[in-house]
């Protein structure tokens, strides 16, 4: 018995105290990121925002919630029942196992695998089945266009994020998460961060994560103006509310991710008195809201995409200069025997 | 124009920075909009709202059945019935504005003779039911008593302009 | 160690459930996402071998890539099911023939197989010096140097066959009008925009 609770029973309470760590200020973040971009939006308006629901207006994302939650969940009659209500759960699901491997701070991660870049990227390529299964569940015609035009753009904009990734692991020499950040730890403080030696990719990496996300200005899927609201249409109470969620976990993880690879992860931008008193973890959540501003700053600026501008930009312009950049990084640490070990 | 020129413009991304400054920037402005219910923006005297029915100061009622404003309602929205009251003059018995068919064009105001009835500054009339929009004459005076102070204010400052 | 066998098991079960399941649902869209199902738990059975990065890669390509243009093609297309029955008895002679002969050459392969008596020394052995080596690094060392021209050749077919593909399918139509983005990026107000002081009563 007592070998029972040493070898199993308490590592699983110990993983799932860690995991509920990770997940419920995940959620209570992703509520107040809904209000952050209202708020952001409106001033870039100029707009109030919502300012009713609590001081400032800051329980209003728990209205909302709340409201999702009481609402009725219809499923139409001609969908596919089972595929209609587990597509949700897919997109959700796949927001929040990909923090897994997502290092907060020096040694604060939940599994540090040597394949952590691969596992986010495995990760991000799957959320597309999320919105094609929900598209095609449906069993209706907004939503199916919504979603061939949400998985087309996914898969497109994965392979230039590829090369980027390949381009930052070239610098690396590791897939392992807390490896990247630690790379880019110098005397020079924020100027080593990989932001600086790979700024094209820095500016690549971040708009195809736009797209990524779906995200303004490549809310394609979701074109209100011709599609509706894409595959969400036919969605209405928590199965939508997990969308949402969904939507704006990965924007979230998409910015930690973008933060690790090129922003140099929980460092802080120098290595002297003020700045590393703060802990690591604090580092990292600016990094996040200040990548994050720029998703929201983003929207309130751009207008939508027309969808063969789309392609072309992700087919002819992004893929052709990561593939160049990914071999001119190549050569110039061959070059200048800079290849870590 | 330069071939480098023409490259470093679309590779640097230069109209998308300028456009970001620019909604940067009006972060920082003034907000346009105003905390609605509990702050409101200014109402030109002509406003044209819900209707009122007035009175005299010595609490008769202004109107006299004229039906002219009946006449000159393009919706159709009001309904007057008259007779000879007990001293003999000639007054409504009823006097009802449907207040969904209502436009707010202002024509029933025009031609009334005595400023009887006038669209009031209340703009905040929202109903929980159909039914409460049909407005009776009981509603109409109770209106004018409620706005009358507003409405002679806007009346005497709009009637230079006459 | 009992978890992992336990694992093992699960997962095994559910490759060979869902393998099946592909073959045996009616609806096609069905079948391909019990061939993702599939694909998942063989990638899980890697992560128990040790290999995470084939797992890794096994997501990314098949699950990511290859089965997202499968779940494509197969949702645009309108498939009429009593059509598809129709033709089963007619085809089933050739289909079992198929079938049969596949099973007689996999029996004789299987059957022919057997452990040369290294193999079983080298899981014995104690790890080698590569240990400390991540499987990424082993495999990357493996690929770049001892295969590195089977690895070359892969890389040239799969490009042959990607422009081949575009080749068959481009066409050219006259007379198209397109937009040319980077004429549109290059135009400037002063280029094509002139301000004038206009006279009054006088006109431009």
């Amino acid at each position: 018995m007592v070998e029972f609770w040493d070898s199993y029973a308490l590592p699983t309470i110990i993983i799932v105290a860690k995991i509920l760590a990770i997940v419920l200020p995940l959620l209570v973040l992703m509520a107040y990121l809904t209000l952050y971009e209202r708020k952001v939006m409106a001033a870039m308006q100029l707009r109030k925002g919502p300012n009713v629901v609590g001081f400032y207006g800051l329980l209003q994302p728990f209205a909302d919630g709340a409201k999702l939650f009481f609402k009725e969940t219809v499923i139409p009659s001609g969908a596919n029942k089972i595929l209609f209500l587990v597509a949700p759960m897919i997109t959700f699901l796949l927001s929040l196992i990909a923090w897994a491997v997502i290092p907060f701070d020096e040694g604060m991660v939940l599994s540090d695998i040597n394949v952590g870049v691969l596992y986010l990227f495995a990760i991000s390529s799957l959320g597309v089945y999320g919105i094609i299964v929900a598209g095609w569940a449906s069993n209706s015609r907004y939503p199916f266009l919504g979603a061939l035009r949400s998985a087309a753009q996914m898969v497109s904009y994965e392979v230039s994020i590829g090369f980027v990734i390949i381009s930052v692991l070239l610098c690396v020499g590791s897939l392992n998460l807390s490896d990247v950040v630690m790379a880019q730890k110098s005397d020079l403080g924020m100027f080593s961060w990989y932001f600086v030696p790979l700024f094209p990719m820095f500016i690549i990496f971040f708009i195809s994560i736009l797209a990524e996300t779906n995200r303004h200005p490549f809310d394609l899927p979701e074109a209100e103006a011709e599609l509706v609201a894409g595959y969400q249409t036919e969605y209405s109470a928590m199965a939508f509310a997990l969308f949402f969620l969904g939507e704006y976990v990965n924007m979230i993880l998409m910015s930690a991710i973008c933060v690790i690879l090129f922003l140099g992860g929980w460092l802080p931008p120098a290595d002297i008195a003020p700045f590393n008193w703060i802990p690591g973890i604090i580092w990292f959540g600016i990094k996040i809201a200040i990548l994050l501003f720029v998703f929201i700053w983003v929207r309130a600026t751009l207008p939508r995409y027309r969808y063969d501008q789309l392609m072309r930009l992700g087919w002819k312009v992004f893929l052709p200069l990561s593939l160049f950049w990914v071999v001119a990084t190549a050569g110039f640490l061959v070059a200048f025997d800079m290849v870590p070990a | 124009m330069g071939f480098i020129d023409k490259q470093a413009r679309s590779l640097l991304l230069g109209e998308i920075v300028i456009g970001m400054a620019k909604t940067f920037g009006y972060m920082f402005k003034t907000k346009a909009t105003i905390n609605y219910p509990y702050e409101k923006g200014p109402l030109s005297p002509r406003f044209r709202g819900e209707h009122v029915l007035r009175r005299y100061s010595n609490g008769e009622e202004r109107c006299i059945a004229c039906k002219l404003c009946e006449a000159a309602c393009p919706a159709l929205a009001i309904t007057i019935d008259a007779e000879p009251r007990a001293d003999g003059s000639r007054r409504t018995t009823r006097y009802d504005i449907d207040m969904t068919k209502c436009i707010y064009c202002g024509f029933c105001q025009e031609a009334c003779p005595v400023d009887a009835i006038v669209e009031g500054p209340n703009f905040e009339f929202a109903t929980e039911s159909r039914e409460e929009l049909f407005y009776d004459k009981e509603k109409l005076l109770a209106n004018g008593d409620r706005w009358e102070q507003e409405i002679a204010q806007n009346l005497n400052a709009d009637a230079p302009y006459r | 160690m009992i978890i992992a066998t336990l694992a093992f098991y699960l997962f095994a079960a559910l490759t060979v459930a869902s393998a099946f399941m592909v073959i045996a649902s009616k609806n096609p869209v069905h079948s391909v996402l019990f061939l993702i199902l599939a694909f998942f738990n063989s990638s899980a059975l890697f992560v128990l071998l040790g290999a995470e990065f084939i797992a890794m890669i096994l997501i990314v390509v098949y699950v990511g890539a290859v089965a997202v243009l499968f779940l494509f093609v197969v949702m645009m297309l309108d498939i009429n099911f009593a059509e598809l029955r129709q033709g089963f008895l007619q085809y089933l002679p050739i289909g079992a023939l198929i079938g049969i002969i596949l099973m007689i050459e996999l029996i004789l392969v299987v059957g022919g197989w057997h452990l040369s008596p290294d193999a079983l020394k080298v899981i014995a052995a104690p790890v080698s010096e590569a240990a400390h080596l991540t499987n990424t690094e082993q495999l990357g060392g493996l690929l770049y140097t001892k295969y590195v021209y089977l690895f070359q050749i892969a890389g040239m077919i799969l490009l042959v066959a990607m422009i081949g593909a575009i080749v068959l399918t481009h066409r050219q139509r006259p007379g198209v009008k397109k937009q040319v983005i980077a004429d549109q990026v290059y135009r400037r107000p002063e280029d094509s925009m002139v301000v004038r002081k206009v006279e009054p009563g006088q006109g431009v």
